[in-house]
């Protein structure tokens, strides 16, 4: 029987000829990541392991992005306790305020992940570098310490579902909309356990910036990973950002899949999650009328050039609605600069938005744009479930940066043909 | 491993990490305090009304969302022996193993407990009695492979055990 192209990946890391799916395989990583939050518990644990150090100096990163520059004392604390352990085992991909970014935008970014690899993170969003054509899924801290200190980890070996992308998207139809149309289809827990590969002719109209944000969402579907084929789009972006050398993988043929999806492009529309979980979505048609409050464009699923392209474009010389909080976050600072130089943050600042140095923040109600009871905002992020930016009687609408920077404008959700007409 | 005992606490489906352990609380990592804090977005008292042993029922894949250890680390601190449910998101059932948190998927139990019944789960056989109701369960007892993890209370001591 023919492997899924994750399970070839797995097969090659455990030096298996052939896993199949169910099967319990030991493989070994090229990569362990974790940040502010996730490590300093990760820390702790390993501490009580008996071994000497980490396995690998170069194959370990990580990123302080959640609760920096840090929000509290407490936060402080945890950074310092990550530094200090980065720091006396010589980590080489540590990364702190003024180098770091939002950590799934960033390593892709320095060119610590590409096609082939196998990659687990302390952090759920992990899953973002299936873009490449990596196998790559998120664990918690104990399973990190125990691939900081061993280089392997264990994994039951998924099945699949196949997603067969097909026609051109519409203009503002963007990443974003595809894996919120996808995870309404299908529910949070419709990939349960499961890779979701994505797979077509249409995958060719997706930027490099659009699989990254599709792949980043796997998660929210409840996939173990999300994972693309390697094409020129994803060469020319590893050529530009890493020297690693990467590994082309593709499913077999005759691989087997729990279940087959068609997703057309060309019928797509922006679609907007509602209140309170990533499966309640509607198209920008069906949304009706409803007011927001703050606007957040950034994070590990859409702070990166493209979204920032994209929201620029329709804020440019326009004003955001009075009343309205617009916080546009770049996701690291490499983007920061590009879009400083594109002239992008001069475009959001005129507008009335305000724009911050990387951080997670206020996608997980950390800091930097947190909601009151009653208040609602429309965000560019990942979940939006009871609580998640702030009071428990906030509510967040999941959209694309298109979608976001509309509704900035007309103070209520809207599709950006409302706006740029 | 030491059958669990107690009262359960009924939930329904995708009860999400941020309602778990909420992040304004995850600029600590302290088991004690992280437990002061349990399910405080999905039920504000539980852990004013929860006991030493009480059993958590839920639906369908819970823990979704973060990989926060913190989850799994907060209801055991709180004093939870066991969680069944009729599916884990995959990132809190490999936590929750890897902290030693009993967890046990088995959907007809999910869906038959209720909210206050006093049940056991027997871990090697996978069997759950609901002795309220007098009814028995049999859930899905864990592989070889994680068994063996269990066994050694944890992921941690597995790989000390190891290296030895």
């Amino acid at each position: 029987m023919g492997m899924t192209m994750t399970q070839k990946i797995l097969a090659a890391h455990a030096g298996l000829p052939s896993v199949s799916a169910g099967q319990l395989i030991e493989a070994d990583l090229d990569l362990v990541l974790g940040n502010d939050i996730t490590s300093p518990v990760a820390i702790h644990e390993i501490d009580k392991m008996n071994v000497e150090g980490v396995f690998d100096k170069d194959k370990i990163a990580l990123v302080m992005d959640h609760f920096v520059p840090n929000k509290d004392i407490k936060s402080a604390e945890h950074c310092k306790c990550v530094r200090e352990f980065a720091c006396k085992n010589e980590i080489s991909n540590y990364f702190d305020v003024g180098e770091m970014g939002i950590e799934h935008a960033l390593l892709p970014e320095k060119g610590l992940t590409v096609a082939g690899d196998v990659i687990i993170g302390a952090d759920s969003h992990t899953c973002t570098y299936g873009a490449l054509g990596a196998f790559s899924t998120g664990v918690g801290s104990t399973d990190m310490a125990a691939g900081m200190a061993t280089g392997k980890a264990w994994f039951k070996v998924p099945s699949a579902i196949k997603f067969n992308i097909v026609g051109k998207p519409a203009k503002f139809v963007s990443g974003k909309d595809v894996i919120l149309h996808i995870i309404g289809m299908i529910g949070v827990d419709g990939a349960l356990y499961k890779s979701m590969e994505f797979v077509g002719e249409g995958i060719k109209y997706l930027s490099m910036d659009d699989r990254f944000t599709i792949a980043n969402m796997a998660i929210e579907a409840g996939g173990k990973n999300g994972i693309f084929p390697v094409d020129d789009v994803t060469r020319d972006y590893m050529k530009e950002h890493s020297k690693r050398p990467f590994t082309e993988y593709e499913a077999d043929p005759d691989a087997e899949y729990d279940e087959e999806y068609t997703i057309d492009l060309s019928a797509l529309k922006s679609t907007v999650s509602f209140p309170h979980l990533p499966e309640n979505t509607r198209t920008i048609d069906e949304v009706g009328d409803i007011k927001i409050d703050q606007v957040v464009i950034g994070s590990c699923t859409n702070g990166r050039m493209d979204d920032l392209r994209t929201a620029a474009e329709i804020l440019k010389g326009r004003k955001v609605a009075k009343g309205v909080r617009v916080i546009v976050i770049p996701a690291t600072q490499k983007i920061y600069l590009d879009a400083m130089e594109e002239g992008l943050l001069k475009i959001f600042i005129e507008a009335g938005a305000i724009v911050s140095t990387p951080t997670c923040g206020p996608c997980l109600g950390g800091y930097m744009g947190v909601l009151a009871k009653g208040e609602r905002c429309i965000s560019t992020t990942n979940r939006n479930f009871v609580g998640r930016m702030g009071d428990v009687d906030s509510e967040v609408y999941l959209a694309s940066p298109a979608v976001a920077a509309a509704s900035a404008v007309t103070g209520k959700i809207s599709g950006p043909e409302e706006v740029v007409k | 491993m030491k059958a669990a005992q107690g009262c359960v606490f009924k939930f329904g489906d995708n009860v999400d990490t941020d309602v778990i352990i909420p992040a304004r609380y995850l600029n600590s990592s302290d088991p004690k305090e992280l437990a002061t804090h349990c399910m405080e977005d999905i039920d504000k008292d539980f852990v004013k009304k929860v006991h030493e042993g009480d059993i958590i029922v839920a639906n369908k894949n819970f823990g979704c969302g973060s990989s926060r250890e913190h989850a799994p680390i907060s209801i055991k601190a709180a004093g939870v022996s066991c969680v069944i449910a009729e599916t884990f998101a995959r990132i809190f059932y490999r936590n929750a193993i890897n902290i030693g948190l009993p967890i046990i998927e088995c959907p007809q139990a999910a869906k038959e407990i209720n909210a206050g019944d006093e049940i056991k789960v027997d871990f090697d056989s996978g069997i759950i009695t609901d002795i309220t109701t007098k009814k028995e369960y049999k859930g899905q007892a864990f592989p070889p492979f994680m068994q063996k993890i269990i066994d050694c209370e944890g992921l941690v001591n597995y790989i000390n055990q190891k290296e030895k």
